[in-house]
């Protein structure tokens, strides 16, 4: 119980920094979105973000920031497995699930259901 | 009318920041909504643990599962009303990244499957993962040369 209520405080900790950007500068939710999942890299390259993973469990990886962490160290563990060729292949590996879990129920959904006449 | 909705989806934020949009709502609700979209992730996480799922799996069967939900709510209509309500505290988590894939994929049926749904299913995502996918191979350079150095 106490796992969820972390993962709540932090998912929602993460999620008022990014309303923050929306509300008091122009970013858009779409440029949101693409700082989060670099600063996951960043972060995760540094081992920043396993501390908070560690802490709030989905509060740290259901994030977009979480993401970003997963192509950071995946890189690093394919680096370290097999080399350099790891650079170019341990971040999509790693988030190969989220990738295509994301293109797989996005394109089915899209294709089953009709968008909403705003009347 | 098809654009009145694409512009609410994607701007609905930047709209609230119209004269009188009260902050402290808006950063409540972010919390509120995230909060509870990470909890329900975690309760997803602590399911497959007692399964005795090791630690990747439960990580990867985890976001597949998030953002079906995601995926699925959008597919509904709904994710558009947690969106409005929630903000950042709906597109910040991955069910948002889904999200914004089957919204515009939606939206842009009627422009055909390959160039309609297949080109605008990546509108938001798409910049995502280039800089998401592009950062992670700066991150391994810098690794790889350092390992080399130390």
């Amino acid at each position: 119980m106490i796992e969820i209520l972390k993962a709540f405080l932090l998912g929602g900790c993460i999620c008022i920094i990014g309303q923050i950007l929306i509300d008091f500068t122009k970013i858009t939710p779409a440029r949101i979105m693409v700082i989060f999942v670099v600063s996951g890299v960043v972060l995760g390259m540094f081992g920043l973000y396993q501390p908070l993973i560690d802490w709030g469990g989905a509060g740290a990886t259901v994030p977009l920031v979480g993401f970003g962490n997963v192509l950071a160290k995946g890189v690093m563990k394919e680096i370290n497995e097999v080399g350099f060729l790891g650079i170019f292949t341990g971040g999509v590996k790693a988030a190969a699930a989220g990738i295509t879990a994301a293109i797989t129920f996005g394109y089915i959904m899209a294709i089953i259901s009709k968008p909403k006449i705003k009347s | 009318m098809k654009k009145q909705i694409s512009k609410h989806e994607y701007q609905r934020l930047v709209d609230e920041k119209a004269p009188g949009s009260h902050y402290v709502k808006n950063l409540f609700a972010a919390f509120i909504t995230g909060g509870a979209i990470c909890s329900v992730g975690q309760i997803v996480m602590l399911v497959f643990k007692n399964f005795g799922a090791d630690k990747e799996t439960t990580a990867s069967a985890t976001s597949i599962i998030m953002i079906f939900i995601g995926a699925f709510l959008t597919g509904i209509n709904i994710y558009d009303e947690i969106g409005k309500f929630g903000g950042a505290g709906a597109s910040v988590p991955i069910t948002g990244f889904s999200n914004s894939i089957v919204s515009p994929a939606m939206e842009f049926k009627k422009e055909g499957h390959v160039m309609g749904v297949g080109a605008k299913m990546f509108l938001i995502a798409g910049p995502v993962l280039v800089y998401g996918i592009f950062a992670s191979v700066v991150a391994g350079l810098v690794y790889f040369i350092w390992k080399q150095v130390m």
